[in-house]
């Protein structure tokens, strides 16, 4: 590993100034940091060390990195992605077996203390832990290991950061996310399933250039790119406000382009930055492409009702409970009319009859 | 829990608590009035006891002159109070999606941003209507904790609507997870306060005007 700061490496591939500033432009409007900034960024890139990265996959379904690879090149993320030093990422190492579990364990030893520990997928802690295992080492095991000598954790995907799909309901592996185990160490969650390839490689430049990572929201996501849901940046919105809504998904309304309210779009709920850094090199969106927003960045949302329900209405069908309630109300109406009419009856039985006679003073 | 999980209770387990206690408790209250029976009427009709139903129906629906002369604004008010909820409950489409879910049934509804509106006017509608009870001393000495009680869940589903639909004071999910909740307790506490009127007033303007009517005089 050579000890170049990221600009002494840029300059060696021939990148100019311009594009050095360029760079870094993109970089801040990348972590959405306002332009002057710039000049900051500038100064704190030239001097940024190579940082070692340990990618950790555990329950997942390396969606998380097909995201992440996926981002187009030549991309600033790419150049990130030259810059940051990945020692050990199974899916993406050449190396396997012993060789690479040395390799982790060599980063981790030569950077202790200072290595950026990434995690996608969440840890079973079922069956103590042997749900899971790589190298024979379980899930759990290994992340406390990681963690141990990270200078941060990023938890890159909603299985990491909230459980995910591996937990949802009935969480057969009894899983659950990073931050459930850790809890000593600056951890940001990145969630998505999968999360946008701009908003990971937005927090890790964010790490590179500053040497921490970026401000949190109650979820503990980086508020630049959470800060807002979904549906604060639609492009449908003004369809949403007119009371423009598709029935179906081929009628006149979704032909139109109208809201995806009622066919059950979480944008509401969902807080991500797809309705503006969008999928596939900037070309389009679940909602652009027709689709609601499935609310995919959000703790539990597999268990958050039917992904085609207004976010409006009951989980479940409530005929029967209309019909179970009904009868029960009536059955106990009924007991207290008859109830009721005992006590008027018993009343008149016993009321004692006043006379003309009761009525006289002498008595 | 967070504001996702207790979304996912309200839209979940808490629905279905309160739509219960709701239908239960409504006919419950319901049936145990007209259960209650009446003596057999063995005079002669003077008139149409259906007719006079009707007439009371519609005339008890009409402000009363002498009544209006009083105090037109807390009239006015009543009647401002009372279409802005049924507008915001009934047109509002995310509402309307959940009687569709409900009861299998739609209706047009009206642009979000106008029932913003309307919401906002009840809710002044809602303020006011306790401030004329406040400043009218026989009316605040007839005031029952229930129909504090009433007026307070009748606001809370109002107000929280309109503070999540606007992004007021906490995050989106959160409120409108307060705001099923909020509609919830309406549900459970309708039942057992004068809130029952929502369906009562039918029957018992229908009863009133009957009786009147069969006996051939003015209700
Ligand atoms: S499509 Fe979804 S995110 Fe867009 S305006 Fe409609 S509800 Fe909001």
């Amino acid at each position: 590993m050579d000890d170049l700061s990221l600009g002494e490496r840029l300059r060696q591939r021939g990148v100019s100034r311009r594009g050095f500033m360029k760079f870094c432009a993109a970089t801040a409007s990348m972590m959405a940091l306002p332009p002057m900034m710039i000049p900051k960024i500038a100064a704190a890139l030239e001097q940024a060390k190579r940082p070692s990265v340990i990618w950790l996959s555990f329950q997942e379904c390396t969606g998380c990195t097909e995201s992440l690879t996926r981002s187009h090149a030549p991309s600033i993320e790419g150049l990130i992605f030259d810059h940051i030093s990945l020692d050990y990422h199974h899916t993406l190492q050449a190396a396997s077996g012993d060789a690479a579990e040395h390799a982790r364990e060599e980063a981790m030893q030569a950077n202790w203390g200072e290595y950026l520990l990434v995690v996608d997928g969440s840890i079973p802690l079922g069956a103590n832990g042997n749900y899971s295992a790589i190298a024979g080492i379980s899930n759990l095991d290994m992340l406390k290991e990681c963690a141990e000598g990270a200078a941060a954790i990023v938890s890159v995907g909603t299985c990491a950061a909230y459980g995910g799909l591996p937990m949802a309901n009935p969480n057969p592996t009894d899983a659950v996310a990073v931050a459930d185990i850790i809890d000593d160490k600056p951890i940001v969650n990145v969630p998505g399933c999968p999360p946008i390839p701009t908003v990971i490689t937005g927090v890790l430049a964010h790490f590179l250039t500053f040497g921490r990572l970026p401000e949190l929201d109650g979820l503990g996501r980086p508020k630049a790119f959470f800060g807002q849901s979904i549906h604060d940046r639609c492009y449908r919105r003004p369809f949403y406000e007119r009371g423009q809504f598709a029935e179906t998904f081929d009628d006149e309304g979704a032909r139109k382009g109208w809201c995806l309210f009622k066919l059950g779009c979480k944008g509401p709920t969902t807080y991500n930055a797809c309705a503006t850094a969008k999928w596939n090199e900037g070309t389009s969106w679940p909602v652009e492409a027709g689709h609601g927003c499935i609310g995919c960045s959000e703790p539990r949302f597999w268990d958050a009702g039917s992904f085609y329900q207004a976010l409006s209405v009951p989980f479940r069908d409530v005929g029967d409970t209309i019909l179970a309630a009904g009868t029960a109300g009536l059955a106990v109406g009924a007991a207290a009319a008859v109830w009721n009419r005992k006590r008027k009856a018993d009343a008149r039985e016993k009321r004692d009859t006043i006379t003309i006679k009761d009525l006289s003073k002498e008595s | 829990m967070d504001a996702n999980e207790l979304l996912a209770w309200a839209r979940g387990p808490g629905f279905d608590i309160a739509l219960t206690i709701f239908v239960a408790g409504m006919l419950l209250r319901l049936f145990e009035v007209m259960a209650l029976g009446k003596k057999p009427d063995l005079s002669a009709a003077r008139g149409s006891g259906a007719q006079g139903g009707m007439r009371t129906l519609v005339a008890r629906t009409l402000p009363r002159k002498s009544v209006f002369d009083k105090e037109p604004l807390r009239i006015i008010n009543g009647y401002v109070l009372h279409i802005g909820f049924f507008i915001v409950l009934f047109l509002y489409e995310p509402h309307i999606a959940l009687f569709d879910r409900a009861l299998g049934i739609s209706w047009p509804g009206l642009p979000s941003g106008l029932i913003d509106a309307i919401g906002a006017i009840t809710i002044l509608s809602l303020i006011a209507a306790l401030v004329f009870r406040l400043n009218n001393t026989v009316m605040r000495f007839l005031t029952t904790k229930g129909d504090w009680l009433a007026w307070a869940v009748t606001l809370l589903p109002v107000l929280t609507g309109y503070m999540a639909y606007n992004h007021l004071l906490l995050p989106y999910t959160l409120m409108l997870a307060l705001h099923l909740l909020s509609v919830e307790l309406l549900m459970v506490v309708a039942p057992f306060t004068k809130l029952t009127h929502m369906f009562s007033f039918a029957t018992a303007r229908w009863y009133q005007g009957y009786q009147a009517g069969r006996r051939g005089v003015e209700s």
